[in-house]
């Protein structure tokens, strides 16, 4: 990896440096106005939070990184199966297509009281709100990307006179992946933040927990210090989240695709 | 009625009184009458956005004519296509999957009619061959291709079918002059030994002289079939046909009944 130390030098590297100002400000802010640790905890405050906390912290990590994983997968599979039907029927789409906006669009908040009464408290809930925030990214790109296709493939696939399947499996599909890929990086986002924030408002009652119940806790004990800590995991586990998606979604499009053909997410 | 012996086969492709609009305002085509003899490579002459691509996709059944008729071995176009006739179809864009590899693009319909995987890659290997593309370029994907590789794996893909009708919408429009005479040649090398029946759409007068039998002209849109010319050289035409006297000839006159089609 003779290629790793420009790469440090010049994508690592400089947000660093500003971590490490910021840092410096923040601690000296910290001492020099005598800020309370329950309003502001210093830097150094902070990290001994993230020591202290470690083992509480990675179980908090696997048990959110659990609820994240399931929810996004459940929404990976179950939302590219709708957009299959949605992409073979007009009507099927039109009515059943906004009920999924209002699925998107419905704060977990308001329907959270409706999860616990139906569902009941816990992970399998938490799981729940992750795929209900995740799922319609998913659906909306897959859907598009099944029914934007380029009309001479379509007219190629219809000289040949292949059938309804032939169509969805030969050319739909292939045809969607970067969108479902596009869809999937947004949605990976989404359901980390549904399983921490889902744990807020399903998730309490059970024996085991994550980085949401961390967070509320700490702040109701004005533990903000550890409370930063928690924080700042949950950040890193997304990014960490956000970028093995990416990594999964360049992987699969340089290897079968022009490259990645959409946008940068 | 029994007796009468039959003096020539009936055309292949007939067409008469043919027209194709959008809605009332947008007429593409309107009054085309020919008739194309099976076995016969014909070029379709043309300005832009004339209706030469939309003729093509009518004799392919892709889309349906709004008057008149036509008929593709005496049966309407997508009938013929889904029984009789074998009908492939070259797109001014090569239009291959990104996803497949060169042969299993060339491939690809005869995998839609079901082929055997063995049959296939024989076919596919005797395509390949045809239009001069190595093994080592069959496992390339599309994006490692060149615009030209692209286009014969275009047309590789047409020919696996070993069709009846091959409809050819300006596929060379793209490429550079020396690859298009170049695929000029090859194309009427191949339909010597195929014996496909032909149509290739064109803007451009001296590709469809030196390929095809018949030249039809069609005029600005909405589209009929103004100049219907015998083109009198034999084949094979080789590129030295370019240069004679007659060709050129016959191309300026060509080009002056499109300049006046045009208007």
């Amino acid at each position: 990896m003779k290629r790793l130390g420009p790469w440090l030098a010049q994508t690592a590297l400089p947000p660093l440096v500003l971590f490490a100002i910021v840092a410096a400000i923040w601690q000296w802010l910290v001492i020099a106005y005598n800020v309370k640790p329950y309003l502001l905890p210093s830097p150094l405050a902070v990290g001994r939070a993230l020591i202290h906390d470690a083992a509480l912290l990675g179980s908090a990590v696997v048990y959110t990184g659990s609820a994240a994983l399931l929810g996004f997968g459940a929404s990976l599979i179950i939302g590219t199966v709708i957009a299959f039907a949605f992409s073979q029927s007009r009507m099927l789409r039109s009515s059943g297509y906004p009920y999924f906006i209002f699925l998107q669009t419905v704060p977990i908040v308001a329907i959270a009281p409706l999860i616990v009464r139906w569902c009941g408290n816990g992970f399998h809930s938490v799981v729940l709100v992750a795929f209900i925030l995740s799922l319609f990214p998913i659906l909306s790109n897959a859907t598009q990307g099944l029914l934007e296709i380029d009309p001479d493939l379509l007219d190629l696939f219809r000289l040949n006179n292949a059938s309804r399947w032939q169509m969805l499996t030969r050319l739909r599909f292939p045809s969607a992946v970067p969108s479902i890929c596009a869809g999937a990086r947004t949605a990976s986002g989404l359901a980390v933040v549904g399983a921490i924030v889902g744990e807020f408002f399903v998730g309490y009652g059970s024996k085991r927990f994550g980085l949401g119940y961390l967070i509320n806790s700490t702040n109701d004990q004005l533990q903000i210090d550890r409370l930063f800590a928690a924080v700042l995991t949950s950040t890193l586990f997304g990014i960490a989240i956000f970028a093995l998606v990416n990594l999964a979604s360049a992987t699969i499009l340089g290897r079968w695709y022009d490259g990645p053909v959409e946008h940068r997410a | 009625m029994i007796g009468s012996p039959i003096v020539s086969a009936p055309p292949l492709i007939v067409a008469r009184g043919l027209a194709m609009s959008f809605g009332p305002e947008r007429t593409v085509l309107r009054e085309v009458t020919c008739d194309i003899q099976a076995g016969e490579f014909v070029a379709v002459l043309g300005p832009s956005g004339c209706g030469k691509s939309t003729f093509l996709r009518l004799m392919a059944g892709l889309i349906p004519f709004t008057a008149g008729s036509l008929t593709v071995a005496e049966q309407t176009p997508e009938a013929a296509r889904r029984s009789t006739q074998c009908v492939a179809f070259v797109f001014q864009e090569p239009n291959l999957l990104p996803w497949r590899t060169v042969s299993d693009n060339i491939g690809l319909p005869l995998e839609l009619r079901g082929v055997s995987q063995h049959e296939r890659s024989r076919q596919v290997e005797e395509s390949l061959s045809l239009i001069g593309l190595t093994p080592d370029d069959a496992r390339k994907r599309p994006r490692n291709l060149s615009g030209g590789m692209r286009m014969r794996v275009s047309l590789a893909r047409a020919l696996v079918t070993r069709p009846d009708v091959l409809l050819l919408d300006e596929p060379f429009a793209a490429l550079d002059d020396v690859l298009r005479q170049q695929l000029n040649e090859e194309l009427t090398r191949i339909w010597r030994t195929h014996h496909w029946t032909g149509l290739f759409v064109t803007h451009n007068v001296a590709e469809a002289v030196f390929l095809a039998q018949r030249v039809l002209v069609m005029s600005k849109r909405p589209g009929t079939i103004v100049v219907d010319v015998r083109v009198p050289f034999d084949y094979p035409r080789e590129p030295a046909l370019r240069a004679a006297p007659e060709f050129a000839r016959l191309c300026g006159e060509l080009s002056s009944t499109l300049r006046e089609a045009a208007r």
